[in-house]
């Protein structure tokens, strides 16, 4: 494996097999796509692989599985990792081939021959009262934090929000040294005990969820408000039809997983609904709309990183055109699809959530724009126009998912830039016209 | 490869702070007492919401570029400011 992470002005880079994201389904796409000879270039916006669910850092401790790959694809001789590199744009036209990427030290053009997507997912963030407060962050957030090595030794924590995530989330921030005080699944009790029957169809799933069971974790529970002064002091938490304040430190509120799109959606990808959110279209080898260009992983639709790595390893043959390999693992995928519907029907969104901000809530965290600010309107274009919500530094990522939830938008495909870029990476991604590929001191966007 | 110093020395807000190899500007801030990374356009205090590079709440100058906390490994003489 070389990494690089030297000095890079608006370089080119070539591949015969561009895999963007290094979380299960680009680390199993990336050996897979090697293994015929072709040059893979894997490259993420973190400083490890691994995605999310593999995070490395000081504090986390990985799965065996995750090691054993991240060894595979280190030792790999064709595969070449980019580390802290970030995919903002497409340059020319689709059927050149290329993407700008933006590093530590500078702009590369990225030549590829196919491209895998595997951008991932996000947590599905929704607003309540003090959700802006400093202790607030989204419960896989924390996880995150923690394994970057966010200290909560002593902490008392609420973890809420909906999925089996919050079991893992409990779990680390236990390990860490936090009181974990409780964990609030918004789905009632039924759902969650439904989900649990059916878990031994998933053996291994089944043993994961004994290992994370929790004596703190209620029900038909959400997070209402937080309360506190420049800091959390307590949250009001609504179990059943009663409320009720429990006095912490944290609180840590993630209501799932939304795929990342963003890329697919600039290369011209198709999209379909999946569970409630838009994700990118695939066919059973994982290819796209777009002719070259995979996708697999949550990216495709959330359904979790054994499913992630069956479609990673799909994508990656098929890119190659190993047929036969890919063919092999449709019966694995299908196993873990299985899985993943049983998941996201057990875990459904209560529609009440749309009633968890109060009317000065903000929505749009870049711009401070409050829920009654945005109920005036019907689109999110409109809005957006009038308020400017969406367009601030996360372009629309944490905000336009909430909207989309809370008001039923229909949310406009990701736009250009992908991500907050650099002045001279932006210049760089048109070179003919432009001559400055290098303005000195420019640092992102302007600070607020 | 080279033996690991275990720990990493940066410059927060100007002051000299020591954190384990490895942890993030994002846990630094918070191991130095100064959690906050910026102040919202309505002068709210923020700290990191998403920890993975969505949200852009801890986006911080970090020698001398804006960059984000949550995705940025502390190194040995780093300076990190909180954005105005």
């Amino acid at each position: 494996m070389n990494t690089l992470n030297t000095s890079l002005q608006a370089q080119s880079l070539r591949c015969d097999v561009l895999v963007a994201g290094a979380g299960p389904a680009g680390l199993s796409a990336a050996l897979a796509a090697a293994s015929g000879g072709a040059r893979v270039l894997l490259l993420d916006d973190n400083p490890w692989t691994g995605g999310q669910i593999w995070r490395g850092g000081p504090y986390a401790e990985l799965p065996a599985a995750a090691k054993a790959l991240q060894h595979k694809v280190a030792a790999s001789h064709n595969i070449e990792v980019l580390h802290a590199a970030r995919v903002v744009g497409v340059v020319g036209q689709l059927a050149d081939h290329t993407v700008l990427v933006e590093t530590d030290s500078g702009a590369l053009h990225v030549h590829w021959g196919r491209l895998v997507v595997c951008t991932g997912a996000r947590e599905r963030l929704l607003p309540f009262a003090g959700w802006t407060l400093p202790g607030v962050t989204g419960a896989g957030g924390l996880q995150a934090l923690i394994k970057g090595g966010l200290p909560v030794r002593g902490q008392r924590v609420v973890i809420a929000g909906s999925g089996p995530l919050l079991f893992a989330v409990a779990a680390s921030a236990r390990k860490a040294g936090a009181k974990v005080l409780l964990v609030a699944e918004q789905a009632s009790l039924a759902r969650v005990s439904g989900f649990a029957r059916k878990l031994p169809l998933w053996p291994s799933k089944l043993v994961q969820a004994l290992q994370l069971r929790d004596s703190s974790y209620r029900t038909s529970t959400t997070v209402r408000a937080v309360q506190g002064v420049g800091k959390v002091q307590s949250v009001t938490v609504k179990q059943g039809e009663s409320l009720r304040t429990v006095e912490c430190d944290r609180v840590a509120v993630g209501y799932g997983l939304l795929p990342n799109t963003g890329l697919a959606e600039a290369l011209g990808c198709a999209m379909v609904m999946r569970d409630g959110a838009p994700a990118i279209a695939v066919d059973a080898l994982q290819a796209t709309s777009q002719a070259d260009i995979y996708a697999a992983g949550e990216c495709t639709g959330v359904g979790g990183s054994e499913r992630a790595l069956a479609q990673g390893s799909i994508a990656g043959y098929a890119a190659i055109g190993a047929l036969q390999q890919a063919c092999a693992l449709e019966k694995e995928r299908a196993y873990w699809s299985a899985f993943a519907a049983h998941m996201h029907a057990s875990f459904a969104l209560d529609p009440g959530l749309k009633n968890l901000p109060m009317p000065e809530t903000l929505v749009c965290r870049c711009e401070d724009v409050s829920h009654q600010a945005l109920q005036a309107h019907g689109s999110w274009t409109e809005a957006k126009i009038h308020t400017r919500c969406g367009m601030g530094a996360c372009l629309g990522k944490v905000c336009g998912s909430a909207a989309a939830f809370l008001y039923g938008w229909q949310m406009p495909e990701a736009r250009l830039p992908l991500a907050v870029a650099r002045v001279a990476t932006l210049a760089a991604s048109a070179p003919e016209r432009l001559t400055c590929p290098d303005a000195p001191g420019s640092g992102g966007r302007p600070s607020k | 490869m080279s033996q690991l110093p275990a720990t990493v020395q940066l410059q927060i807000n100007g002051r000299a702070v020591s954190v384990a190899h490895g942890v993030s500007v994002a846990a630094a801030l918070a191991i130095a007492g100064m959690p906050t990374t910026r102040h919202s356009v309505s002068g709210e205090p923020r700290t990191p919401l998403c920890g993975m590079g969505i949200c852009q709440e801890c986006r911080v100058q970090i020698n001398g570029r804006v960059r984000l906390a949550c995705q940025t490994v502390c190194a040995p003489g780093m300076q990190v400011e909180r954005l105005p």
